[in-house]
């Protein structure tokens, strides 16, 4: 038999994806199904020390992975938070045990839609199971358990991995000392499950999608994807970013083509966004990912009443927003912190002053670099 | 390190173990003073960023906000003692700030600076402009401090938000602090009102 072509293939097998571990014990989740075995990949930067009393969870984002400091095996990229963390970075690995894992329901080498289901022998597609963000949590306490580790120094993340360190304060509140939520938000708001959608039926009206049998019947839907990829990208870079980057400028032309071929910067720039992303992501794991995200409502268990769900909590939280985001403004994640505070948590807050969006937790931001290693920093200061 | 001297007088009036909210708490100075002398569990509030970040790597846990649009969110009688230090005069509605520092905590101190001293009531009457002081070094129209005020102006303020005064003290043009009889701070020709460069009150409400 010949190789089969490369779109056939899932994304993953091309890559060497890291670490892994499975685990035959069952992962419960929320949709009432459980999930067994499971696999998490994970990467792992610097050395956990004799006390085990330095260890730093990384959290990925809707479309991030387990590579956050060193090069993407798809890609040939620098990791997605090469800025923030590494040796003498702010989150520092001379210091500090990092581990990033792949959330359940990715495509980076932990389970997820595109993996074979052992029931059937073929892919999940549709039949994987609803995960949530809490499900994600739960499999990273797996993950924590199995390196023995029995509290973090701390839980990090921006965006989706924000509301996982949320999770991981709400239900694991005593292994964690120190929690750092970046430019994300306790509930997704009726905005953000709108663009979700958006992306979902672009994804779910591209012919090649095959009702999530893609795999099974040989296609992939990279135009739906990539339609998803472009729409989320607006979302993430604030008005004035897009506006001083490329305003009306044309692409590689002197004239307005009057014909529907990209004449403008900024749609030969999304294009670009779309397919480059449909190389190293899943159409299902989109799917299931975003749903996760939309799903997350972190007072719903109690009555809205966020407080509640930070009651008795010893960890300190330090929050990081930014002024131009608009997908999870500053005053979605300062709620948090006036929770934390009715309820007498120990929370700090800033509001870090950018023109580049949502994004601006990913790129370099000397504030927040100072921000996050001075708490950091003083979170160590009595175990390492 | 030493404590500025109003700061220091803020301090002395905090009791040991208490829950303390210091709003604008600047660089986070009383706060870890408070934390390490009187092991207080203390929160800031502050408006800039470089301060904030000070503060976060001094361990301390501080809101960057400011206190006209902040304070409304904070629960009623959560905290032992707000301190609100040089602060009010920057405010835009001086009266709701006040009026929410006494529904958060149970006591409140709040320094600030004297427009009745009698430098300022000089430079004004002899100069016919704005007075600058080394107090209040600023022009006019660049100033921060908005809502000046004397001392018998905040005391009528702290009587119509329903508070009484549990002590006061006069910052004197040395650096140092005098405790006071409040009393006497209405009156608006002699006294703290003429002669204190401004003052340090710990309020309760009635």
């Amino acid at each position: 038999m010949s190789e089969a072509p490369r779109f056939l293939r899932p994304v993953k097998t091309a890559a060497n994806v890291g670490m892994a571990v499975t685990f035959d014990t069952p992962l419960p989740l929320d949709c009432g199904r459980t999930l067994a075995p499971f696999t998490v990949a994970y990467m792992t930067y610097g050395t956990l020390n004799a006390s085990k009393s330095n260890a730093v969870l990384i959290c990925h984002a809707l479309t991030g992975d387990q590579f956050v400091a060193s090069d993407h095996p798809i890609t040939g990229k620098p990791g997605w938070w090469n800025t923030m963390v590494g040796p003498g970075k702010p989150i520092d690995t001379d210091r500090f045990f990092v581990i990033c894992s792949n959330v359940i329901g990715g495509c980076m080498g932990s389970t997820g839609p595109a993996e074979t289901d052992p029931a059937t022998g073929q892919p999940f597609g549709l039949n994987f199971p609803l995960v949530t963000i809490r499900d994600m949590v739960r499999a990273q306490k797996r993950l924590v358990d199995h390196l023995g580790i029995e509290k973090l120094l701390a839980v990090v993340g921006g965006s989706m991995g924000g509301m996982q360190v949320l999770q991981w304060a709400a239900s694991y509140p005593d292994c964690v000392r120190a929690v750092v939520p970046i430019a994300c938000a306790a509930r997704h708001s009726a905005q953000n499950i709108a663009f979700h959608e958006v992306g979902r039926q672009a994804i779910m009206a591209d012919p090649d999608w095959r009702g999530g049998e893609y795999q099974l019947q040989g296609t992939r839907p990279s135009k739906g994807l990539a339609v998803a990829r472009m729409a989320a990208h607006i979302t993430y870079v604030s008005e004035m970013a897009l506006q001083n980057k490329f305003g009306r400028n044309l692409q590689n032309r002197d004239a307005k083509s009057f014909q529907f071929t990209p004449d403008f910067q900024i749609e030969s720039y999304l294009h670009h966004q779309g397919a480059s992303f449909v190389d190293r992501f899943d159409a299902n794991s989109y799917l299931y990912i975003t749903r996760a995200m939309d799903y997350f409502d972190l007072a719903e268990e109690h009555g809205g009443m966020l407080s509640e769900v930070f009651r008795v909590n010893a960890a300190r939280f330090c929050i990081v927003s930014f002024s131009s985001d608009w997908l999870f403004p500053p005053f979605e994640n300062k709620r948090i912190a006036h929770a934390l505070n009715a309820v007498a948590a120990q929370v700090s807050f800033v509001e870090i002053r950018s023109d580049k969006g949502h994004d601006a937790f990913l790129l370099d931001e000397p504030e927040m670099f100072a921000t996050v290693r001075g708490f950091l920093n003083h979170a160590a200061s009595d175990l390492i | 390190m030493s404590l500025r001297p109003d700061l220091k007088a803020i301090a002395d009036m905090i009791r040991p173990g208490s829950r303390v909210l210091d709003v604008g708490c600047g660089d986070g100075a009383l706060l870890e003073h408070l934390v390490r002398t009187k092991n207080v569990d203390g929160r800031g509030i502050e408006i800039s960023q470089a301060n904030v970040n000070a503060c976060v790597a001094r361990g301390l846990a501080v809101v960057q906000g400011d206190a006209d649009s902040d304070l409304v969110d904070y629960p009623a009688q959560v905290f032992d003692a707000v301190i609100l230090s040089q602060t009010i005069q920057a405010t835009e509605k001086p009266r709701a700030v006040l009026n929410h520092l006494l529904r958060i905590g149970r006591r409140t101190a709040v320094s600030l600076p004297n427009f009745g001293y009698w430098k300022v009531r000089l430079a004004l009457l002899s100069g016919g402009r704005m007075p600058r002081t080394s107090g209040l070094d600023y022009s006019w129209s660049e100033t921060p401090n908005i809502h000046l005020c004397t001392l018998a102006d905040f005391v009528d303020l702290t009587r119509e938000c329903g508070a009484s005064i549990v002590e006061a003290h006069s910052l004197n043009s040395g650096g140092t602090t005098t405790r006071i009889n409040p009393a006497r701070l209405t009156d608006s020709y002699m006294g703290p009102n003429l002669f204190a460069q401004g003052a340090i009150f710990l309020l309760k409400k009635n």
